[in-house]
């Protein structure tokens, strides 16, 4: 094929996503000085960050002066049972509160407490009530903060832009990324002396699932390809309460913040079921009566948490085994019961954008009756491994942070840590990507040839006569994902989704598009297909090797966690030979271990 | 309820900046669908290139803006159910942007504005940080309720008919963000006489873009009106300007706030 023109932009820095961690680290990287680029796939401020509702996590003590980050830290590591990096955890708790003023600094409006200050709603998992909050529209708040930071800083920001690889050097270096504009289908290359991958989730390979288009795990699959290390990728979040009905918006999510507000979950007995799904580590901080739990949202020192906040992993299966069991709602989901429990004007203060979403959506009036709800595919904790401290991948070069970074949360999410993950990640990234890229010497290059075959390979679905059709391929991959790597997995299950991964990872590198460049979703799909089929097989290799039940990871054949597998991260990487139709290998590594004085904070029984 | 076999039309408008045309796709109608579900069936089916935005599929980011049977509307949050029985349902781009593609529609306009607007600018901070009232920071809030979705900026008559008003003129989604600023507690910068060289004056108040606004922002009563109040006191009224210097809230003029 003969080589297409393309503009090439040289940068210090570019940072590959916009949403909040893209964001977070761009704004760092800029007041540096240095020339910085942020990259997206669809217009500025529509990142997945602006979906987020319920809150972001930082023990600010505004309205628990009991709170620290010690209580954060404790409570973050125990929701992602144990399997997180430490000190990711512990930098997160410590500087999550700074990074939630920092943004009232920069225009943010939260919620406020009697006195003044920015108030704080409970969620699952965490002792007390920490989320700092803007109705249910926190994530909107967040980007829209962020975005207008960036401009008024005057940064370059190409939107609607697909980066499809990253560019290596001779060292093995990153040294930039290629990709296409979609309103033109031009091709764009950037040189830069370090790359920030802030790519978002993953959500999008299975059938069920809160994330949006754009989560394919395009940072996931270029961070492997390009010889990085990703870790815990067996660990995906099913969120508990996602809309089950109507069909079309099956998997659209319900915040967390309905349980934290006062609603509970309900089997079709009307039993509060999770009372009977209480697990001995929670056991001991729980609720053991409804009276009790009811008693607690008013008073957290005297009362223990209602199991409906336990963490979300623990939610997901017992909603699961309700369904299993023949107790569930008419659609296959169970109930989830604000509007008997809390007055109409408290709930559509509190929770605006979910009165509206069921009301306009299903017809529901979540202030009269109750919602159905069922676990919805939502968070990849697994991902890049990184430096706890610089967001450094194991390649030079290449940094990480959001979602697409492995470690911070382990197993299992605790809701609101995402988006003060964000900020205090986000913010460091950027940090040693500046610093990287100041130290760096030599001009920085783009290799013509990686170029020329990056473009070649994504545009040969034009050519192509025969092959599949991409949303074809798209749809059996989420179904293969979906009934085989789903919430509950077993051995021989996992064993039949990597022959046909296998097979869809042929099929995909033969799709056929039709239609012409500009603006193309069908071709935007096919370019789509190999980040998806690459982080489904590493899910599911991740999923096989763990041969135990731990957080967002359960085995029907293991069903209890095994201690020794507690103290490995399942490392997965290609070497020698790169790139999508290479293998992956994966092997276990021990985890970083925790220092005497954090460890205690287990001990005490707490 | 639609029955298994019920059909709908579907009368999507195909085409690129040298011109388009409506394409009929008749699809099986589903029970609780929205449009863009329907959308999203004939990419799969008959269309594969078929250009659209989308996100959320929640009404939460504002992609999906289009004009469904001439109404401009999100794609994500119009059931098929609340259209007319019966009939074919258009779907066509913005008309106040330029097309790219089929229903995308070239939105940079509203991100060049949102470049001229100078940051938020904190006063000094006190000791032990600030405080906020939650009265105070929920007329704010309104406004940053908006997804931009632009439909505000599409319905408004003084760009969606007058092309040359672009250049001198924010619109409606950018009026609000004056106005967010403008009653920011915390907030230095004057924006008055900003939100006047970029046409506040020329809004005559027809209150369209209140009618479309997905997040039922109160634009006119709540933002345009109150600004344009203020423009007036920025201009003819020292007094008005200094008492509330006076009341603790400088404000910088809009030379100042260029300047940084
Ligand atoms: C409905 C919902 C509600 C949530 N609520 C909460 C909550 O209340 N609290 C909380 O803490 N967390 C919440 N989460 C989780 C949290 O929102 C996400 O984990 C977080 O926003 C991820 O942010 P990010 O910056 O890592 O990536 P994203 O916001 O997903 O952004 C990814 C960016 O990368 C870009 N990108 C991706 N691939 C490419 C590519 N190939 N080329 C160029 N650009 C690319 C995208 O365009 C986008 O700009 C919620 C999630 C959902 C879905
Ligand atoms: S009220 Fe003003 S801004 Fe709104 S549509 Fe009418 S003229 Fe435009
Ligand atoms: S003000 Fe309303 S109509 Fe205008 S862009 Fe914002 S959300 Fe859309
Ligand atoms: S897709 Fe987000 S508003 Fe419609």
């Amino acid at each position: 094929m003969a080589q297409p023109d393309y503009q090439v932009h040289d940068y210090d820095v570019i940072v590959i996503g916009a949403g909040g961690a893209g964001l977070r680290a761009t704004i760092e990287a800029k007041e540096r000085g240095l020339r910085t680029a942020v990259i997206c796939k669809s217009l500025l401020g529509k990142a997945h960050t602006v979906m987020a509702e319920g809150g972001m996590a930082a023990a600010m003590a505004n309205v628990w002066k009991e709170d620290n980050w010690q209580v954060h830290f404790r409570d973050t590591m125990r929701g992602g049972k144990m399997l997180n990096n430490w000190r990711m955890a512990q930098i997160h708790a410590l500087e999550a509160p700074d990074r939630v003023y920092e943004l009232e600094r920069w225009g943010a409006l939260f919620d406020r407490t009697d006195d003044g200050r920015i108030s704080q709603r409970d969620f699952g998992g965490h002792r007390y009530a920490r989320l700092a909050h803007v109705g249910d529209r926190t994530g909107l708040e967040l980007i829209r903060t962020l975005q207008q930071k960036v401009v008024s800083m005057g940064t370059d920001v190409f939107m609607e832009c697909k980066i499809l690889r990253l560019l290596t050097d001779a060292d093995g270096r990153v040294s930039g990324a290629v990709g296409y504009m979609r309103p033109t289908g031009e091709v764009v290359v950037f040189t830069a002396k370090a790359v920030v991958l802030a790519t978002g989730s993953i959500g999008k390979s299975w059938k069920y699932t809160s994330n949006s288009w754009e989560s394919v795990g395009d940072g996931h699959a270029m961070a492997l390809w390009a010889g990085a290390d990703v870790i815990d990728m067996e660990c995906v979040q099913f969120h508990p309460t996602g809309m089950v009905w109507p069909l079309s918006v099956r998997g659209i999510l319900v915040t967390e913040g309905v349980r934290g507000d006062g609603g509970v979950l309900r089997n079709s007995e009307g039993t509060r079921f999770m009372f009977n799904y209480v697990a001995d580590m929670f056991r001991s901080e729980t609720a053991e009566t409804e009276e009790e739990a009811d008693a607690w949202y008013d008073d957290h020192i005297n009362n223990r948490r209602t199991p409906d906040l336990l963490p979300r992993d623990e939610v997901a299966r017992a909603i699961n085994s309700e369904v299993k069991a023949g107790r569930g709602s008419p659609h296959g989901g169970v109930f989830l019961d604000i509007a008997t429990r809390r007055s109409a004007e408290y709930i559509r203060r509190r929770l605006p954008s979910m009165y509206h979403q069921f009301m306009e959506l299903a017809g529901v009036d979540i202030t009269a009756e109750a919602m159905e709800v069922g676990p919805t595919c939502h968070y990849m904790m697994g991902g890049v491994r990184v430096d706890a401290e610089t967001q450094a991948a194991t390649v030079p070069g290449l940094f990480a942070a959001g979602e697409v970074a492995g470690g911070m949360h382990g197993s299992n999410r605790l809701g609101g840590n995402s988006l003060s993950d964000l900020i205090v990640f986000g913010r460091r990234a950027g940090l040693g990507a500046a610093d990287f890229a100041e130290g760096r010497r030599g001009d920085v290059g783009a290799d013509q040839a990686q170029v020329a075959s990056v473009v070649d390979e994504a545009f040969a679905p034009f050519g192509r006569e025969g092959g599949h059709n991409p949303y074809d391929l798209h749809h059996e991959l989420q179904e293969t994902m979906q009934s085989l790597v789903g919430i509950i997995r077993k051995g021989p299950e996992l064993e039949e989704a990597l022959t046909k991964l296998e097979d869809l990872k042929q099929q995909a590198a033969k799709v056929h598009v039709s239609g012409g460049r500009q603006y193309n979703p069908g071709w935007n799909l096919a370019t789509d297909l190999p980040s998806m089929i690459t982080t489904s097989i590493a899910v599911t290799q991740g999923a096989l090797n763990r041969t135990e039940s731990r957080g967002g990871h359960t085995r029907e054949d293991f069903p209890g966690p095994d201690p020794e597998m507690g103290k490995v991260n399942f490392v997965q990487r290609q070497r020698g030979e790169h790139g999508y139709l290479a293998p992956i290998s994966i092997a276990p590594e021990p985890l970083p271990e925790m220092p005497a004085e954090l460890r205690q904070l287990f001990e005490e029984g707490n | 309820m639609a029955d298994a076999e019920d059909k709908v039309t579907m009368r999507v408008w195909r085409g690129d900046e040298n011109g388009g045309e409506f394409t009929d796709y008749v699809m099986p109608a589903v029970e609780g669908e929205v449009v863009l579900d329907v959308v999203h069936r004939i990419q799969a089916s008959e269309a594969p290139d078929l250009a659209c935005r989308w996100n959320c599929k929640a009404g939460k980011c504002g992609s999906c803006s289009a004009e469904i049977n001439g109404l401009p509307r999100l794609m994500c949050m119009t059931r098929m159910d609340t259209l007319p029985e019966g009939q074919p349902v258009t779907v066509a781009p913005m008309k106040t942007f330029p097309v790219i593609r089929d229903l995308v529609t070239d939105v940079s306009f509203n991100y060049e504005v949102a470049r001229t607007i100078p940051a938020f600018e904190p006063g000094p901070e006190p000791e032990g940080g600030y405080r906020m009232m939650q009265v105070d920071v929920e007329r704010g809030q309104e406004f940053r309720k908006c997804i931009e979705c632009f439909m505000c900026q599409n319905v408004c008559h003084v760009i969606r008919d007058h092309e040359d008003n672009k250049p001198k003129y924010a619109g409606p989604r950018f009026f609000i963000r004056f106005a967010e600023l403008e009653m920011h507690p915390l907030d230095v910068n004057d924006r008055r006489e900003l939100a006047h060289d970029k046409g506040l004056g020329m809004c005559n108040i027809t209150k369209c873009c209140t009618e479309v606004c997905p997040e039922h922002i109160k634009i006119t009563d709540n933002g345009i009106i109150p600004m344009k109040e203020r423009v007036v006191d920025a201009r003819y009224d020292p007094v008005a300007w200094l008492g509330r210097k006076l009341t603790g809230r400088r404000k910088k003029t809009a030379e100042e706030a260029a300047a940084g």
